[in-house]
């Protein structure tokens, strides 16, 4: 059985940095997939490997990183527009970031229009498309 | 934050009007996808000596490397010179069970996967020293990879220039257009670091990435 976590923006919007990666990496060491709804920041992707190699250990072997934003070259003016507002108002919520235990999830396919997440336990591959 | 800092500091270090003599261009990218043969062949090409070793196990080099003093010419006669950083290969995941997988020992297994998490650490540390960065990236996987985004966003972020090598283009699975259409917005150039196919070509973005 696999096991998915949604984590809300509103339950990261106030963290710090570093706050945010181990609430992340806590949830994964749980052997738990979580969906985070918006994205980390670039530094903070960083930040994420970095504490990942660090947890490194014969029982934790790493996770498995993923995120799906809506490509902005695709967007018209207008849409643009209201992106930057919306994310100016209520913080960088667009796009979807998951992250797995990669004892659990085998690999992570991110194409432009798809995410495909393959699990170790069952080999069963899952789909999730971008709306 | 201290990134911030140290990326602060080295700006206000730095005089913008005089042109740098000191140049520190990092290979950066996912394990085996042929950074240090890369780093061998600029090294080969222009020192006559090879700077690190390679593996078909990934995680091969596990220690930042520096080659000092690489000078390069162009056909137009043009120098640049530049100290060659070879780093670890960036990744999410280490198992020790896929280096004995590979033929490793056990206690090897491990030793090496304990130095390669060291290595990714290190490699991610030193991005803030780099000056220009050429993004080593096996051209016949997939690269809408998070760790390639990741690595290219970091920089983009700290304003370092970055040029692509798609390597590994002497084989048939390599999709070139592919790692072009992942990241529109950069030079990509398809390179064989093993064969020196097009290497050249990467050369002379290597002084338009410097400039």
């Amino acid at each position: 059985m696999v096991t998915f976590k949604f984590v809300p923006y509103y339950e990261i919007e106030g963290l710090s940095s570093a706050k945010r990666v181990n609430k992340l990496l806590k949830i994964v060491k749980e052997d738990k997939i979580v969906i985070m709804e918006g994205r980390l920041r670039k530094q903070e992707e960083a930040d994420l490997i970095e504490i990942t190699m660090e947890e490194i250990s014969p029982k934790f072997k790493g996770i498995e990183l993923s995120v799906i934003y809506p490509d902005k070259d695709k967007q018209d003016a207008l849409q643009k527009l209201k992106g930057m507002m919306a994310s100016t108002l209520l913080g960088d919520r667009q796009g979807l970031t998951i992250v797995g235990p990669a004892s659990v999830v085998k690999k992570i396919e991110n194409n432009p229009d798809k995410i495909e997440l393959f699990t170790r336990e069952s080999r069963a591959k899952q789909r999730v498309k971008r709306s | 934050m201290v990134s911030f800092l140290k990326s602060l500091f080295k700006k206000l270090s730095s005089n913008p009007f005089s042109k740098k003599s000191h140049i520190k261009l990092g290979l950066y990218g996912p394990p085996n996808g042929g950074k240090s043969t890369l780093a061998n062949k600029i090294c080969q090409d222009w020192l006559g000596e090879e700077m690190s070793t390679v593996s078909h196990i990934a995680h091969e080099t596990r220690e930042i490397k520096i080659k000092e003093q690489v000078n390069i010419k162009n056909k137009k006669g043009k120098e640049l010179t530049f100290s060659l950083v070879d780093t670890p290969g960036i990744s999410t995941k280490i198992d020790y069970e896929e280096f004995i997988r590979k033929g490793l020992k056990k206690v090897e297994a491990k030793k090496r996967a304990k130095e390669a998490t060291k290595g990714v650490i290190d490699s991610i540390k030193w991005l803030d020293d780099m000056d220009s960065v050429v993004v080593v990236l096996d051209a016949t996987k997939d690269p809408y990879s998070q760790v390639n985004i990741t690595i290219i966003g970091n920089l983009q972020a700290r304003n370092i220039p970055v040029l692509i090598a798609a390597n590994k283009v002497d084989l048939k699975k390599a999709g070139i257009d592919t790692v072009k259409a992942a990241f529109p917005q950069y030079k990509v150039v398809g390179i064989s670091a093993k064969y020196g196919k097009n290497i050249e070509e990467f050369y002379e973005q290597l002084f338009t990435l410097t400039s």
